[in-house]
């Protein structure tokens, strides 16, 4: 098959909808949704800012089963508010990882998976969002004890803000080249400290330090897969049966100290951080793309 | 933001609810349910205000070629007549398969 079948064969990820993400993670035909738009859990705050709401404020929670096994996956639609993360949407998510965290506790565990797709939390409702948020990451934190807590990041949003630091919570993380993982994103950066510190506009250098093949290739993302549903939803099989990852990327304090220390911002670009970065063995699930590392 | 209510003379029953669409920049979420009273209700909410002739006169067309009895609720965020048109088409041939 030449290139060009391979590119019309692929069902691209990326262009679909956080519903139809979620359900193409799933078994067919074993989703389930809940507080779905017909249960107008609606943002309280948007419409007194005179914004309009979306019925389901952009988080879809999808229960059905992974390969047989019971499985919630959580997906965030990015073209509503940037994905952004606000009370009710925040709240979706944390609810759910912890009502699996009990099932998990007692004795029925559920995979969960989360599709970020989110600039962070959504600023009209400030600390409320802010605060969810770190709900959302002592939720990974307790669940990823019993599971394997699965993060995707597809693109074309990416994922910042305090919903960077719940990806990199993740058991695994799964990114596409397309894919951006960053605390603040680069129109922040250029915003805050000048065009001289960060050209937002020169898309080559922001993926090349923030993009799902540099996080691959540095250790921080577990796997580089291609812009395929089919190919993300194996990925996401893979990595649910591995079972739960100890200890954890966010454990590793030592490591990462000493990684960090050795960093010269003076002289660091994105090929000498892989070489002093690159994780020591595939540790990853599922396959790793051939140009990814 | 605005608000727009509009209602239509509808006799069909709706078989299932539907729900198409996304409240991103130049689209919008169309929710379209079974209504009881034997009309059918809009209600929109608009990002864009000072439009209600233009909605007004998307859904006396679409209400000429559709007699669900259903309430349509439209969270809108800039979309074009044509882009509420098709939303609108979409929904209707989701309540029906």
């Amino acid at each position: 098959m030449s290139a060009y079948d391979v590119f019309l064969e692929r069902r691209s990820f990326i262009e679909l909808g956080a519903r139809e993400r979620a359900r193409a993670i799933l078994d067919e035909g074993s989703m389930r949704e809940l507080l779905g738009p017909f249960d107008h859990l609606e943002s309280p705050w948007l419409p007194l800012q005179d914004i309009v709401c979306q019925a389901d404020d952009g988080v879809i929670i999808a229960k059905g089963t992974l390969a047989g096994h019971a499985a919630v996956v959580l997906a965030i639609e990015s073209a509503f508010q940037g994905g952004s993360i606000g009370e009710v949407s925040g709240t979706k998510i944390a609810a759910t990882l912890e009502l699996a965290l009990r099932e998990c506790e007692a004795g029925r565990p559920v995979w969960p998976v989360i599709l970020f797709e989110t600039g962070g939390v959504r600023l009209q409702e400030a600390n409320l969002g802010l605060a969810v948020i770190a709900e959302i990451q002592s939720a990974i934190v307790a669940l990823r004890r019993h599971v394997p807590v699965v993060g995707v990041i597809a693109g074309m949003v990416g994922c910042f803000g305090g919903m960077s630091l719940a990806a990199a919570l993740c058991s695994y993380l799964i990114m596409t080249r397309q894919g951006r993982l960053g605390m603040n994103g680069p129109e922040v950066i250029e915003q805050e400290a000048g065009i001289q510190e960060l050209d937002s506009g020169d898309r080559r250098l922001i993926w090349s330090l923030i993009g799902g093949e540099q996080r691959a290739a540095t250790g921080l993302a577990d796997a580089l897969i291609e812009d395929d549903a089919q190919q993300i939803a194996e990925a996401v099989r893979a990595a649910c049966a591995h079972g739960p990852v100890a200890p954890a990327r966010s454990e590793q304090v030592e490591k990462y100290l000493k990684l960090l220390d050795a960093v010269d911002p003076a002289t660091i670009d994105s090929t000498s951080m892989r070489l002093s970065w690159q994780p020591a063995h595939a540790a990853a699930p599922g396959h790793v793309t051939q140009e990814g590392v | 933001m605005e608000r727009l209510n509009f209602e239509y003379p509808a006799h069909e029953p709706v078989k299932q609810r539907a729900h198409v669409g996304v409240v991103g920049s130049g689209d919008l979420e169309v929710l379209l349910s079974p209504h009881e009273g034997g009309c059918a209700q809009v209600v929109v909410k608009t990002s864009v205000d000072g439009y209600g002739q233009i909605w007004k006169s998307v859904l006396d067309r679409f209400f000429t070629r559709y007699a669900g009895a259903a309430r349509i609720e439209i969270n809108d965020f800039g979309a074009t007549p044509g882009v509420v048109a098709l939303r609108l088409a979409e929904a209707v041939e989701a309540s029906e398969s």
